[in-house]
């Protein structure tokens, strides 16, 4: 994996948190509630998610097959590249962008997307 | 004062005795020979209205284990039993109820491990979980499984150790056999016990918390290098229950315990019942003059092997006798720590080792008196054989 690979940051990143074995409780237990928001497994990904605004008509349906609920709602991640008629107000039931924290790059949303708006690339494309 | 009272008793009747005077939260337990003993006599406790104890009978040992993780999870104070197979089909459980830091309880009836099918003594059940994270204490005899079930509550349950802990019986020998003991009465006992404070209970609903999730590459490895520290810490805890204990009995309690080993140049390094045989033969050779002692084990995990080192430095010829083996390893369990123990030491004895005694073949004073005239040989630097086998058919 070569340096400035997105992947390769976002594990360094997750790799500077990590807390040592003094650091943590005892047993693998889990004193926090709510507590998976955390544990960011986007880092698993291989294939990453890429929306192509022409072709979405914002039919949602990523948003009902996606496992990992990692498809945002509300307005496009950068409205000049909008299609005409796609909201840029938050909230509107739009499509609003993928979670990257979270999306585990299973293809889903790509594979059910009955516009071919959305398709996956190698994680090694991308250098954020 | 501490009251004492003496009464005839097998091994397990005396783990049944302890568990009733602990008086456990929850005792989940599945029979099994040797075993069945125990909960036999403990669930008449049960019945007669003797203990507070949730008792559950389960469908397998793996269900029986499985309920002890539940149970000691939710904040109960709880103990079990089992033998051989039974440990065998507990095996996973096992490793999650120490690396989930529960205080169980688990008496062990040592039992051969199949096949072919054996329901008498040997260690194979004990030393093949030896590395599941669990603190072992052996027993010579009844009195002795009674003291250490009561010592391995305190021990297992410590802040600085939340471990669990097998407390080891050798099958029918002990088990079965009826011996005097000593036992003290129920107020003393549990004080000694106290009240149990569990650790993060998952009872608590002021405070919930999560038990055994899901723990990668990224975590894991710190966890396991949290029971390292958990069994480093039992060392002292395990010093200072003794010591405490031992004021209770007027007794020493220690993780190697020597017999006339001051001036000994051969001693013998045994587990369980084997060491009353042994110490008879000491005895005798000592009264025909030779310098021959016996160095007993009662703690195998966490193993000391600075007070090995400190126990047999002046000893010129060492056996150890292992009642199960390890195939295809340098030797039995005990021996290869024993004898790394030595490695960076400048003086040290020769070291042999002994399988004996596998699926309950006896071990006669015969034999013992083998080994001390082998260890002559030893001793004058003819090593012959290193690991040899004691008792087999040849």
């Amino acid at each position: 994996m070569t340096e400035g690979n997105g992947q390769h940051t976002h594990h360094e990143e997750h790799k500077s948190k990590l807390k040592n074995w003094k650091e943590i409780p005892i047993g693998g237990k889990i004193l926090e509630a709510g507590n998976s928001k955390e544990y960011k497994t986007g880092d698993w990904r291989t294939f990453r998610p890429v929306h192509n605004p022409e072709k979405c008509t914002n039919c949602m349906i990523c948003w009902m097959v996606c496992p990992d609920s990692c498809i945002k709602v509300g307005k496009v991640d950068d409205p000049a590249k909008g299609k005409k008629g796609v909201s840029n107000k938050p909230n509107l039931g739009n499509f609003g962008g993928f979670d990257l924290d979270f999306c585990k790059g299973c293809g889903i949303c790509a594979e059910e997307c009955p516009f071919k708006a959305i398709e996956m690339k190698e994680e090694k494309e991308f250098k954020d | 004062m501490v009251k004492k009272t003496r009464k005839a008793k097998t091994g397990a009747e005396c783990t049944a005795e302890a568990m009733r005077q602990i008086n456990p939260d929850v005792v989940a337990a599945y029979p099994i020979t040797p075993q069945t003993k125990i909960m036999h006599s403990f669930s008449q406790f049960v019945a007669d209205g003797d203990v507070d104890t949730e008792f559950i009978t389960v469908e397998s040992e793996h269900s029986a284990m499985s309920a002890c993780v539940g149970s000691s999870a939710a904040g109960a104070r709880t103990m079990t039993a089992t033998s051989a197979n039974g440990l065998a089909l507990m095996w996973e459980i096992v490793y999650i109820a120490a690396s989930t830091r529960l205080p169980i309880v688990m008496n062990i009836v040592n039992r051969a491990l199949s096949g072919p099918i054996n329901i008498h003594c040997d260690h194979s059940d004990s030393m093949g979980c030896r590395d599941s994270g669990w603190i072992q204490l052996y027993s010579e005899n009844g009195e002795e499984v009674y003291e250490n079930t009561i010592m391995a509550m305190r021990i297992g349950e410590h802040p600085e150790v939340l471990l669990p802990v097998m407390v080891c019986q050798d099958g029918f020998i002990t088990s079965h056999g009826v011996e005097t003991v000593d036992f003290f009465d129920d107020e003393t006992v549990k004080n000694f016990i106290g009240e149990y404070k569990p650790h993060y209970p998952l009872l608590d609903v002021e405070k919930p918390v999560t038990y055994g999730p899901l723990d990668l590459f990224d975590y894991y490895f710190e966890h396991k290098r949290q029971q390292v520290l958990a069994m480093q810490n039992s060392v002292k805890v395990i010093r200072e229950i003794f010591d405490e204990f031992g004021k209770i009995s007027g007794k020493d309690y220690d993780f190697f315990e020597g017999y006339k080993l001051e001036d000994a140049e051969k001693v013998i390094i045994c587990a369980n019942s084997s060491a009353g045989t042994i110490r008879v033969v000491v005895d005798e050779l000592r009264d025909q003059g030779q310098k021959v002692g016996l160095l007993k084990m009662r703690v195998f995990r966490p193993f000391l092997n600075k007070m090995v080192v400190e126990k047999l430095g002046r000893a010129k010829a060492v056996a150890v006798l292992d009642r199960s083996d390890s195939f295809g390893a340098f030797g039995g369990p005990i021996f290869s720590e024993v004898r790394s123990s030595f490695h960076e030491q400048q003086q040290k004895p020769h070291i042999i080792d002994y399988i004996y005694g596998l699926g309950g073949r006896e071990l006669d004073i015969a034999q013992i008196k083998k080994v001390y005239s082998d260890l002559e040989q030893v001793k004058n630097g003819n090593l012959g054989e290193l690991v040899r086998y004691l008792g087999v058919r040849e």
